[in-house]
């Protein structure tokens, strides 16, 4: 008798499911998958590693790193991905006090550092290939060009990333969607600067040394 | 009646875990920072001065300095703790770890060997096996 203007006739009582809504609160979930994808991101960098250490020797007559690299130029590329971790911490923090002016100008200073690690990278390569040194030189370069520009192209993807971030951030403002987001990405891009530190160091300072 | 229950429900979940923390405080990104130019700068300066004469030892030394480089990043910029999810990220990362480690290990480990135990074949070695 109660359900007579909500069930059709002969109908059992109608039930209601929540379907998607239960998702938002779940933030810790979320950054657990995230962190899933980053280890399996770090195995993808793993592998390439063990390919540059059984094949980083084998010159082919070839160049060999130390009259490649130039490290003065991979220090400031270094610094300039350091920078951008701490800029980006910085927009963290204005974010955790809903500044959303400030949060904004950290992030467009660590685009800028992003940006500017990546264009330093391609000026590298372009130099090397005039030098003589395309990847098809030597299987030291194949796998050289395969581990460095991996870690340029998610560095790349990171900043598109930024960008898109900036744009939800300034039309929608420091919602929770948008902090979740932000956060990601901090992963993201504190975790590149992590592979980087392995690159530094086994490709390049190693590489010298030898 | 069922309909109002799960309103309730919804309604209760939707509290903002935003602010339950997880990222670091100025003092610790700065920590962080300060510690990761520390140890970038005194790899770079081992090698490009020539500080030590022996390779060996600045290699292993460059390679420790960049473990533990890695290490403060995933303290103070990732700000993992082994009770961070639950203990699941760590877990997530021993286990990530434990493979990166025998997949390097092995690699070059095995690869090393196996050139070792190859030796260059010459012309006069090639047409015999061939034959």
């Amino acid at each position: 008798m109660m359900h007579a203007d909500t069930a059709p006739p002969g109908a059992a009582a109608p039930v209601f499911y929540q379907t998607d809504e239960e998702g938002h609160h779940s933030e810790g979930s979320t950054m657990l998958g995230f962190w899933l994808y980053l280890m399996s991101d770090c195995l993808i960098f793993a592998t390439l590693f063990a390919t540059y250490g059984v094949l980083g020797r084998s010159y082919a007559a070839g160049p060999t790193p130390k009259e490649l690299f130039d490290l003065p130029g991979i220090a400031v590329n270094t610094a300039m991905l350091l920078f951008s971790s701490i800029t980006y911490g910085f927009a963290m923090l204005e974010m955790d006090r809903d500044r959303v002016k400030q949060t904004q100008i950290w992030l467009a200073v660590t685009g800028l550092f992003g940006a500017a690690f990546v264009a330093l990278e391609i000026r590298e390569f372009v130099h090397l290939f005039h030098e003589g040194a395309p990847p098809w030189r030597s299987a030291f370069l194949s796998s050289f060009y395969t581990l460095v520009s991996t870690h340029g192209l998610h560095v790349s993807m990171g900043i598109l990333w930024l960008i898109v971030l900036m744009v939800q951030v300034g039309k929608h403002g420091l919602i929770v969607e948008n902090k979740r987001r932000l956060m990601c990405l901090s992963m993201f891009w504190h975790f590149l600067d992590l592979i980087w530190i392995g690159v530094f160091t086994v490709v390049y300072l190693m590489g010298v040394l030898e | 009646m069922s309909a109002d229950v799960h309103n309730a429900a919804a309604g209760h979940g939707h509290n903002d875990a935003h602010s339950e923390g997880g990222h670091g405080s100025f003092q610790s990104y700065m920590t962080g920072f300060v510690l990761s130019v520390i140890l970038t700068v005194i790899p770079f300066w081992l090698v490009m001065g020539n500080v030590l004469d022996n390779s060996l030892v600045t290699t292993l030394v460059i390679l420790a300095l960049g473990g533990v480089q890695m290490v403060v990043h995933v303290i103070y910029f990732l700000h993992m703790s082994t009770k961070s999810e639950g203990g699941w990220t760590f877990m997530a990362l021993i286990f990530t770890i434990t493979l990166v480690v025998i997949m390097l290990a092995g690699s070059v480990w095995v690869m090393y060997h196996l050139n070792h135990n190859m030796m260059p074949m010459d012309a006069h070695d090639v047409m015999n096996n061939a034959r």
